[in-house]
């Protein structure tokens, strides 16, 4: 849409302002630039208002088959990039087909918007929430400006959180039990755990945990299943003997942890996974996944 | 290939330090800047230099220190960040992001140091929290520097909690779990360090082992140093827990230093209190563990320490130390059948040495001690095994040196047991030792009952045993030792006579075996030791003369015959004439005739019959003649055969001036300066003409076959024989018959073929000079000698 902007000197600047934006929280995004940029920050059930103005280029008169401003919720998937898939649409007419000569302004409210999702920049995915306001015009394109926002939601701790403990091994060869405290993690949460070794004949150079994240898109056939090693912790150093239990305390907070997000849509889900690997002295990698739920939190500053 | 090794580990070392001084650098930067984030970057990656598995433990030790001072500076800024704001507690969770352990564990020990001076959260806390994370450094080497890096920094904090905290068991009680968990932790390390690995690299292996031994022996130290520490809590928790580890970690090296290190670094007064739980984990070590070490240096310390004070010695009693440890003991040799002899005779050495430190009055302890060590031996040969042997020399001198008194010893049944053990040569050196000892001390010892036991101690010199005569014998050392026998003789003494007869009666008994070659030397001791008696019934004889007295002078006599024939095997001719006349001459002081006669009589028999030698029979005769004259009691006839038979050997000598010179003495035989003593003139003149016949005859023989006379000396000596019994008063001799002498001496010495002799001369010119003098004394002398001219 920029580039219409570009051939063609549009007639009105249009901004859109958030009335709370001095007290509003914001998050800092990387763009897909890689540059970090600073954005509003709202949750599910908020009242979203502000103001729209539009200001003509200085003595031209933008004439208009109305003004409305849109909010809405869209996931891009990146194999069919540009095309968004909206998810949530909520449009207020802000101005009857008239003329516009001077500056004007429209507030809008969109009242305990339901966002039931969060925004999130994947690999393969992306779902953001946009303010659009269209000047609607006849015979030429409309004027459209839009104002990215993002959107975090907190869930309460869950009551039911169970520790992992599973006793895993190659028969013969390598038994060990491990214990991670929970199963569903907050952002800023720690994993306190112990690996415990019933049987070792193998030589264990070292042992570390890691933190995967399992970004999948799409589905069926067209289904895309990106992993990244967030964290690669050091668990262990040397060979264990039967009987050692190593502690594990691994903090979550260096790294960039996003909530468990399944099946948003039936586009996409984002799953967190404790993968411990074991390596021995001929660099053979003995490992074993378990998933684990990342919850947010309302950090309490 | 091993120079090529080394080679490597230095250019890895250098790599090491340098790759820690590259960082250290960034890192001081950091520091200085107050930059957190790098300094924890920074300080990670330089203790990630630490990560090496290439070094030998003795170059990681090199690398370590360097990384630990930096880490000193690292503990400064983190002090000083905490000053700034920075609560210690996000410090502490910050260290803990980094993603490689070692460094990070480093970092969180260096965190916790100040976390816990901070005083923001318990002690104990932290450091269970350090000593468990410490867990994921699994690797020996690492694992053993890291933990030794958290008891180092931790230690002032442990000691500061024991001071502080007087009475807060609790906190004690925590510092002490903790020091405890890192020891144990350690041990396991190490012991692993011997299991990982090529086999045949073993033995490098257990050197390196052995040089990181103080980093796991420091945990006792400073369990050791706690002030809170106190024996109760020693006792219930620390030596339980720490033998627990001890003997559960299976390993010979670590096993041994650390009961070694148990024993050392922990007051003795524990030891006592604890004797049984720590001896009780003596058995349950490896075979291979050198025990008797161990329990030796216990027994040291234990036995210094009741040296130290005497106060202490009721409690050794109140634990009954002896028993406990004699116990122990028994159960370790028992436990290691195959145990060589020597660890078990060391051990008993030790526990000797104990018992005669602690327990100086229990005589049946040490008795006790020798009887298992007897125990221990029977049924085997003798010891072979030097040190073995040695050992058991110290076990058997030790009893001695201590109470520096034999008789001690000879109540001690098992010690001459313990003896048998020895080979002949050290069971002579022994018996030598037991001498000197009595020597040194100057113990007499006095009754028959312990002569008998001594005597059967120092059998090795009183007589070949087995009958295996060693044929390489060093004289000089047979001489040496059988001298010690001869002046042991002279220290057995009892006051009472008849007690003194039955020890005399005793040695003879054993010497008596002695064989030829020792008799030499025993007899006269025990001859003379003999003579002694004499005498002294001699002095207080008057008041008890019963023959029922069994110690009589008479009695000893008969003993002494008997003692005296015996020498008659060696055959040592001239001892036994020699002994015979100190008998003769003892029992013309008793007044026993007819003894000193039989006594006599042998000297002559033996003079006869056995003294061959020319030489000997000169000396022979003198002795006779000497003795002789000094004889009181004989009467007329008896006296008669004797001298007549001493004149007659007299004569027969071989040589012409021993004839004369025996003949000359024998003038003597007739005139005895006494009161009653005979003084038959004529007799002695009689002699002194017949030397002076076989002095003449001499210069005559030698005329024949030299062609020169002899010297004059045999005249000289003639004349002075006749100037003294001029001056007695014999009334035979006149001045006519020795100014005859003078004159014949004069013309002996101008003749042509006289030749000089300066000596005699010399002689003969100071005899002249006599009579000068004499002369010009004048009074009754001088009138006397007034005829003769000059």
């Amino acid at each position: 849409m920029n580039y219409i902007v570009g051939a063609f000197k549009p007639p009105c600047k249009i901004t859109i302002s958030f009335s709370d934006a001095r007290t509003r929280k914001q998050a800092s995004i990387k763009k897909e630039n890689g540059q970090m940029m600073m954005v509003p920050l709202f949750q599910s059930q908020e009242n979203i208002a502000g103001e729209v103005s539009i200001e003509p280029v200085l003595g031209k008169k933008v004439e208009h088959n109305g003004v409305k401003i849109e909010l809405l919720g869209q996931i891009e998937l990146y194999f069919d990039r540009g095309n968004f898939y909206d998810f949530t649409s909520l449009v207020r007419e802000l101005d009857v087909p008239s003329e516009i000569y001077e500056k004007k302004t429209y507030p809008f409210e969109f009242s305990t918007v339901e966002m039931p999702y969060e925004s999130y920049n994947g690999i393969n995915v992306r779902l953001r929430y946009i303010l659009r306001v269209t000047v609607s015009r006849n015979f030429v394109n409309n004027i459209v400006e839009h104002q990215i926002f993002w959107v975090r939601n907190y869930t309460p701790p869950p009551t039911i959180n169970n520790s992992i403990k599973m006793e895993v091994g190659i028969e013969d060869c390598l038994h060990i039990e491990f214990e991670y405290n929970k199963s569903k993690y907050h952002l800023k949460d720690v994993i306190i755990g112990k690996i415990y070794f019933l049987l070792v004949r193998i030589k264990i150079k070292n042992m570390e945990l890691e933190v995967r994240r399992r970004e999948s898109t799409g589905s069926g056939p067209n289904t895309y299943v990106e992993t990244e090693t967030l964290a690669k912790y050091e668990l262990m150093d040397g060979a264990p003997v039967r009987g050692e239990s190593i502690p594990v305390r691994l903090f979550l907070s260096p790294y960039e942890l996003t909530p468990t997000y399944r099946n948003i849509n039936n586009k996409f889900s984002v799953k967190y996974y404790l993968n411990l690997v074991l390596v021995d002295e001929e660099d053979r990698r003995y490992f074993k996944q378990q998933e684990i739920t990342v919850y947010r939190i309302m950090e309490n500053s | 290939m091993l120079d090529a090794g080394a080679e490597d580990e230095e250019k890895w070392l250098a790599e090491g330090i340098a790759g820690i001084q590259h960082n250290a650098f960034f890192m001081h930067r950091a520091l200085d800047s107050n930059n957190l984030k790098d300094a924890l970057k920074f300080s990670a990656q330089m203790l990630s230099e630490l990560r090496t598995s290439r070094l030998s433990p003795h170059k990681y030790y090199e690398l370590y220190m360097r990384a630990f001072d930096e880490l000193r500076k690292v503990e400064m800024f983190f002090k000083e960040e905490t000053k700034r704001g920075c609560s210690v507690i996000d410090l502490y969770e910050l260290v803990q992001h980094a993603g490689n352990i070692l460094p990070r564990l480093y970092l969180l020990c260096t965190v916790g140091s100040v976390y816990i001076k901070s005083k923001e959260a318990p002690s104990k806390d932290v450091l269970k929290d350090l000593v468990e994370m410490c867990r994921g450094i699994q690797h020996p080497v690492r694992g053993l520097f890291l933990r030794s890096y958290l008891s180092q920094i931790s230690r002032d904090q442990l000691l500061e909690i024991g001071l502080q905290d007087e009475g807060d068991a609790e906190n004690v009680n925590d510092a002490v779990e903790f020091v405890l968990q890192n020891f144990t932790e350690m041990n396991k390390l190490w012991v692993r360090m011997q299991h990982q690995g090529p086999a045949r690299e073993r033995e490098k292996r257990e050197k390196e082992r052995s040089e990181l031994r103080d980093l796991v022996g420091k945990n006792l130290h400073v369990l050791s140093q706690i002030d809170g520490v106190d024996l109760d809590m020693y006792k219930d928790i620390v030596l339980p827990r720490v033998l627990e580890q001890i003997v559960n970690c299976k390993d010979e090296l670590a096993q041994y230093y650390l009961m070694d290190c148990i024993i050392q670094v922990f007051p003795d007064e524990y030891h006592l209190q604890t004797l049984e739980t720590l001896l009780g984990a003596c058995p349950q070590l490896q075979p291979t563990v050198d025990i008797k070490t161990v329990l030796s240096q216990l027994m040291d310390r234990l036995s210094n320490y009741a040296a130290s004070s005497p106060e202490v010695l009721p409690e050794f009693l109140q634990v009954e130390a002896f028993a406990k440890l004699s116990n122990a003991i028994g159960k370790v040799i028992e436990a290691n059948a195959d145990m060589p002899v020597v660890g078990a005779i060391t051990l008993y050495v030790s526990l000797l040495t104990f018992t005669l430190r602690v327990h100086p009055d229990r005589l049946d302890y040490v008795d006790q001690v020798l009887g298992a060590c007897v125990r221990k031996l029977s049924g085997k040969a003798k010891l072979e095994d030097s040190r073995a042997t040695k050992q058991i020399v110290a076990l058997l001198s030790a009893p001695l040196e201590k109470y520096n008194d034999i008789v001690t010893a000879l109540n001690l049944s098992n010690y001459p047991r313990v003896m048998d053990h020895l080979d002949n040569a050290t069971n002579k050196v022994m018996a030598v030792v037991i001498i000197q000892s009595i020597m040194k001390n100057a113990t007499c010892i006095s009754t028959s009952d312990k002569v008998e036991a001594l005597f059967e101690l120092i059998k090795g010199l009183i007589k070949d045993v087995d009958g295996s005569a060693d044929d390489e014998l060093d004289e000089e050392d047979f001489k040496e030792e059988q001298n010690s026998v001869a002046r042991l003789i002279h220290m057995l003494y009892n006051d009472d006579p008849e007690e003194m007869l039955q020890i005399i009666c005793t040695v003879r008994k054993h010497i008596l075996l002695g064989g030829p070659k020792r008799l030499p030397f025993t007899v006269p001791s025990l001859a003379f030791s003999a003579l002694k008696l004499v005498r002294r019934l001699q002095g207080q004889d008057g008041d008890v003369a019963s023959e029922e007295e069994p110690a009589t002078p008479k009695k000893i006599f008969q003993i002494l015959h008997q003692i005296i024939e015996a020498l008659s095997s060696v055959p040592s001719p001239e001892l036994a004439l020699r002994l015979y006349l100190q008998c003769a001459e003892a029992a013309n002081d008793c007044d026993l005739e007819p003894v000193a006669y039989e006594f006599f009589t042998q000297a002559f028999i033996l003079y006869e019959e056995e003294v061959a030698d020319s030489k000997a029979q000169v000396t022979a005769i003198h002795l006779i003649i000497g003795t002789l004259q000094r004889m009181n009691i004989f009467g007329v006839e008896n006296r008669d055969t004797l001298t007549h038979k001493a004149t007659g050997y007299s004569a027969k000598l071989l040589k012409k001036p021993d004839q004369c010179r025996a003949v000359y003495a024998c003038s003597h035989l007739f005139w005895v300066e006494d009161q009653d003593g005979i003084k038959d003139g004529e007799r002695v003149l009689l002699c002194l003409k017949r030397a002076l016949r076989i002095a003449n005859a001499a210069q005559q023989m030698a005329n024949v076959t030299r062609g020169s006379s002899g010297p004059v000396t045999l005249f000289v000596e003639i004349l002075n024989k006749y100037l003294y019994f001029f001056e007695k008063g014999n009334p035979q001799i006149t001045t006519a018959a020795i100014q005859g002498l003078i004159e014949l001496i004069t013309t002996e010495m101008q003749s042509e073929n006289a030749t000089t002799d300066p000596a005699a001369d010399a002689f003969f010119a100071s005899t002249l000079r006599y009579i000068q003098l004499q002369k010009e004394k004048g009074g009754t002398i001088g009138e006397k000698y007034e005829p003769i001219k000059v």
